[in-house]
């Protein structure tokens, strides 16, 4: 702060606390809905402060199976693909990164070029063509169906492609002496060397494999597979009356915790991760 | 930008290449190729025969005035979720900025809508202006608006507008955060030596500076109102009433796979692509300007 303006001060405060409180409040709401029975939900107004049902209605959820898969299989189910879309995404883009930063063959730019178009591509776009290819593949139910054909990232292998740039020539050169092979090399000096950008990188990926709505909600039919995201879809598609309110928020709570608490936690590197790949 | 010294194997580097490009090849160019092709074909509805149709398919999404109706409804979409999340975050991150005490606390609180799942900030917001129990819906009966977004098109559309902006502020606003972070203190200082107050300092110096990323944030905007709010629109209307919030991108989704029209779909696809690619040549164009500053 450049002057002294303890009213000025005093007036950004506040706002700020009225803003994030605005924003914030979908989410209170959420968990206020979460914490009370089916009746008091059909009471208008809807409270706006926690009941007492909290746990009750977490014993209903996960003892019930009528919402569709239970909801420890859909949450597995989120893990195994998120999980399998982030160090998947890692894996093949630091490895081509490294071939395209680090050495000199035949097509390189081609390659390259192939791996950019892929930015061009986003699913929502080529979404009934690559149905089919992975129909026809047998892929459909599965988690490789779920999680391989999201896997190719321009945006991750551009990024370890500025990250490799900046790690000195010398570095290289020092390893060859010393007879280093390359893989050695890319064990022992690129991967430690982009320690942060990887653990970054992971935040932001977990988090897009995690939130997947529109690919899962087409490659899968068997209930046991489905997503948690996606569950809540069906939720509120299932009544014939009135969906079950204080279930659908309690499940979006279950659905949204596991990303929000890694960008919480990890909230420093995630910060800096975005900042810096995107720009 | 380039190495100076390379390594000489043969094989190794396509094999690290392999795996990227394998699956590039199999589920992004084979599809997008498919898409392309399928957009010159007129298929019926059983899928048993086809036939090349040159640009049919294209002629009549032209002539369609539903398609077109549809695409001024995505840009107005677009252009009005880019504005209000990126107003909002720009007012909170210039507060932000001022404020030293409980900064990382806002910005924690500030970061959460990141992580909500599209369709999940949907049904957040469906339940908020559920247009019988909603809690929203009350204090706005108690003003006297009457609130039904399943009859009402432009509170439908408000109301997913309203969804897809508060899901991008956390973006951002971590981004206005860090460009105006990375102003240098001494400029700020200077004005304020001169009689310039805050929001005067806000007007001449902090806005221009930032300028690049306010652009950079545009761009950015505009491409997740296209593609990545499929989910809010799924939740909260499902394109609905009529087809008052449904995008382009939900409507080659609605096309394809409920209406079964695949030759109009993939047409569709590949406008999409082009929209794609011009705002990303828009987008890197920006990016290499920067490099050279």
């Amino acid at each position: 702060m450049v002057e002294n303006r303890p009213m000025t001060t005093f007036i950004s405060h506040s706002v700020l606390i009225i803003g994030v409180a605005l924003i914030v409040f979908p989410i209170w709401i959420m968990l206020v809905a979460s914490s009370h029975d089916a009746l008091r939900l059909t009471q208008v107004p809807l409270p706006l402060l926690p009941g007492d049902q909290f746990w009750e209605n977490i014993k209903l959820l996960f003892s019930s199976r009528t919402f569709g898969a239970p909801l420890h299989l859909s949450l597995l189910n989120s893990l195994a693909m998120a999980m399998m879309i982030s160090l998947g995404k890692i894996s093949i883009s630091v490895l081509s990164a490294f071939a395209i930063v680090y050495f000199k063959f035949r097509f390189r730019m081609f390659f390259f070029w192939m791996i950019f178009v892929t930015l061009m591509l986003p699913v929502e776009v080529r979404i009934l063509p690559t149905y089919e290819v992975v129909a026809s593949l047998g892929m459909l139910d599965s988690y490789l169906g779920l999680s391989v054909p999201l896997i190719a990232s321009a945006t991750a292998t551009f990024m370890f492609r500025q990250t490799f740039l900046t790690i000195p020539d010398e570095l290289m050169e020092a390893s060859r002496i010393d007879g280093a092979s390359p893989m050695r090399f890319f064990f022992d000096v690129v991967i430690p060397m982009s320690r942060t950008n990887i653990a970054a990188l992971f935040v932001i990926l977990f988090i897009y494999g995690w939130n997947q709505y529109l690919w899962p909600l087409l490659i899968t039919t068997d209930p046991d597979m489905y997503t948690v995201v996606m569950s809540i879809k069906q939720m509120l598609e299932s009544g014939e009356s009135e969906p079950m309110w204080h279930m659908i928020m309690l499940t979006s709570l279950f659905a949204m915790l596991p990303p929000v608490l890694v960008v919480i936690f990890m909230q420093k590197i995630f910060v800096k991760g975005l900042t810096d790949s995107e720009k | 930008m380039q190495k100076r010294v390379h390594y000489n194997t043969s094989y190794l580097p396509y094999l690290l290449v392999a795996p990227q490009i394998i699956i590039t090849l199999v589920f992004f160019i084979w599809p997008a190729m498919q898409a392309l092709y399928q957009s010159f074909l007129l298929e019926d509805a059983f899928g048993l025969s086809s036939e090349f149709v040159w640009f049919d398919n294209f002629v009549e999404l032209y002539e369609n005035p539903n398609y077109f109706d549809s695409f001024i409804r995505t840009a107005f979409f677009s252009f009005a979720v880019a504005g209000l999340s990126m107003g909002v975050a720009l007012f909170f991150a210039a507060l932000a900025d001022r404020v030293v005490k409980g900064a990382h606390g806002y910005r924690t609180l500030l970061i959460i809508p990141y992580a909500v799942a599209p369709v999940l900030a949907g049904t957040l917001w469906l339940f908020l202006f559920n247009p019988t129990l909603g809690i929203m819906t009350y204090f706005l009966d108690m003003l006297g608006i009457n609130w039904n977004h399943k009859l009402d098109s432009s509170q439908a559309m408000g109301l997913v507008i309203l969804a897809a902006a508060w899901k991008q502020i956390s973006y951002n606003f971590l981004f206005f955060v860090a460009a105006m972070y990375s102003i240098p203190k001494s400029l700020i200082e200077a004005a304020a030596i001169d009689g310039a107050g805050p929001a005067h300092r806000f007007r001449t110096i902090i806005f221009p500076l930032i300028s690049p990323t306010t652009f950079f944030l545009l761009v950015v905007n505009i491409i997740y109102a296209f593609f990545d709010t499929f989910g809010i629109i799924h939740a909260v209307t499902a394109g609905g009433p009529g087809n008052s919030t449904e995008i382009l991108v939900y409507k080659v989704f609605n096309d394809g796979f409920v209406g079964l029209d695949l030759g109009g779909s993939a047409a569709q696809s590949v406008i999409l692509m082009f929209i794609v690619i011009g705002l990303t040549v828009v987008q890197f164009k920006y990016i290499e300007r920067k490099v050279e500053y």
